[in-house]
């Protein structure tokens, strides 16, 4: 058992210059045979593993990770969590998920920095505003806790926006959810990995997947760098490299790999305490407890798995920051990313089993997998240990692809994708 | 910035003068068959992807010049060009070759259809 971290641990090892602390983790070798093998070791895949010991009793499972644990899209993305989507099955999950992060630091005992500082989409066109209130009006119906508010609102809230009438894309309302927020992303996947590994989970990082063995419609284990494992469950949790696993197993995929970029400000004094959506102009905008103002944009719009973004897409996106907060134009940015996301065709995940026995994936959250992480782990979990879909997951099996029922989020989900 | 050759005006120019039309060679069904098209079939057609990390075969369109739709096959890891070509042809043959996973698989059904 895992010392618990507390006020206690800091000041006892405060005495020995913070230099004998436990590792939150273990880097074992690959067992011969496990129970099931999530691949990916990011939030989700994290979340599903520490779900199917903690939920389910299963503790004889591993994730493999090609690279370092939490070094993809769990590490790049702008830590905006909130669950104002339009479709009843994505306010499910999403609002799930969200409703999870609330208590997640204490639940892990390691505090992910949730701050439900609140979220707004600001509505710069006129069919902008309609759409956000239909949204806020689908959201109230299923319980959310969201409104519309007046320019005068989101001025009082968030003061250096552009309130000129005459600018371009004026402010004509925004959609509020006082519970959304943000959270610290790498401490999300480091929480997880850590009450993942104390109930026994093996987390092998470095160990690429080569191979997905099949006897007939089952799959009996996989091939990696670090020799063959044995298993007769396989969970994909690869976001936006995916589609290349999945072709490992034979099963072809509706995802397109693209990439989002996101980047940084110097570090300022405290200026916007909101996390502030602008989608018709494609950008958001929050600011870290470092100062830093954290902000996102749209994707490159060609297939990539270069993790870095075009400059075309920046300027974008600086240019619509630069626009509706004029303030910051003088600012210097820091550092700037990109991320692989993994888009579908209805911009609604994936999770689902497939027509392979024993395997099954978990992808799909394109731009923004972030928010779903516990609400996502949650479900993939159960629908792993039950092998049958659970209630909420149902909805987003690969099915509906064939059905054609598919969960519209592409203009609905409001944000620029 | 990407650099895109127009194989029809051979005008140059970044990723904002052209528009990117998705995966090459995307056949309707309905089209040759509609009577007998299975849900799986329309399903590949709509919304299963080619989507690889390497070496990937997609539709363009020249905007900013003549207009045209065309072809070209390009990295999606160092995001090089490779070909540029017209929009009822098949990529270079080197290219096809040197095709992985599902375009592999792809172009080997065309050359035996053929």
């Amino acid at each position: 058992m895992k010392s618990r971290y507390s006020v206690f641990s800091l000041a006892r090892n405060a005495f020995s210059y913070h230099k004998d602390w436990e590792r939150a983790w273990r880097s074992p070798s690959p067992k011969a045979e496990y129970d099931a093998v999530i691949v990916g070791a990011g939030g989700h895949g994290l979340a599903t593993a520490y779900y199917l010991a903690k939920n389910h009793g299963m503790t004889n499972i591993a994730v493999v990770e090609k690279g370092w644990l939490g070094g993809g899209n769990t590490g790049r993305n702008t830590t905006i969590i909130r669950s104002n989507y339009l479709q009843d099955p994505s306010i499910a999950i999403y609002e799930l998920s969200r409703s999870l992060y609330e208590n997640l630091s204490q639940e892990l005992n390691y505090n992910m920095m949730f701050s439900p500082r609140g979220l707004m989409m600001l509505c710069q066109t006129e069919h902008e505003f309609r759409a956000m209130k239909r949204t806020s009006h689908a959201n109230r119906l299923a319980g959310l806790d969201c409104r519309m508010i007046t320019p005068a609102e989101v001025k009082e809230i968030v003061p250096i926006v552009n309130d000129d009438p005459n600018c371009r894309y004026p402010i004509l309302g925004a959609y509020y959810q006082p519970r959304g927020g943000t959270g610290r992303h790498d401490a999300v996947a480091w929480g997880y990995a850590r009450g993942a590994d104390a109930m026994g989970v093996d987390i092998i990082q470095n160990c690429e997947v080569t191979g997905i063995r099949r006897e007939g419609d089952k799959v009996v284990g996989l091939d990696t760098t670090k020799g063959f494992i044995k298993t007769r469950k396989i969970g994909v949790v690869a976001a936006g490299h995916v589609s290349t696993i999945m072709d490992l197993a034979g099963v072809r995929m509706p995802i397109e790999s693209m990439c989002l970029q996101a980047l940084v400000s110097e570090p300022i004094k405290p200026l916007i305490d909101c996390v502030v959506m602008a989608n018709t102009v494609h950008g958001y905008i929050s600011q870290s407890d470092k100062g830093e103002l954290v902000i996102g944009g749209g994707t490159d719009p060609y297939n990539n798995y270069s993790q870095r973004g075009s400059f075309t897409a920046l300027e974008h996106t600086v240019t619509a920051l630069v626009e509706t907060f004029p303030v910051i134009s003088r600012l210097r940015m820091l550092r700037q990313w990109g991320g692989i996301v993994d888009m579908t065709g209805d911009r609604s995940p994936i999770l689902s089993k497939t027509d392979v026995q024993g395997l099954y994936v978990n992808c799909g959250w394109g731009t923004g997998g972030f928010k779903a992480i516990p609400g996502s782990g949650w479900v993939f979990a159960d629908t792993m240990a039950n092998d049958r879909p659970h209630p909420i997951a149902e909805p987003f099996s690969l099915k509906r692809f064939t059905e054609g029922r598919l969960i519209d989020e592409s203009v609905a989900a409001a944000v620029a994708h | 910035m990407i650099v895109v050759t127009c194989p029809v005006c051979g005008i140059k120019g970044d990723e904002t003068d052209f528009h990117y039309g998705g995966q090459a060679h995307v056949r309707r069904p309905a089209t040759t068959d509609p009577v007998n098209i299975t849900d799986e079939e329309q399903r590949d057609y709509l919304f299963i992807r080619h989507n690889p990390k390497g070496l990937h075969f997609e539709r363009w369109r020249c905007d900013r010049g003549c207009g045209k739709w065309f072809h070209a096959a390009r990295d999606t890891v160092t995001l090089d060009f490779k070909a540029f070509y017209g929009i009822t042809e098949l990529p270079p043959v080197e290219l096809q070759q040197q095709a992985k996973g599902p375009w592999a698989d792809y172009f080997q059904s065309r050359a035996k259809a053929r």
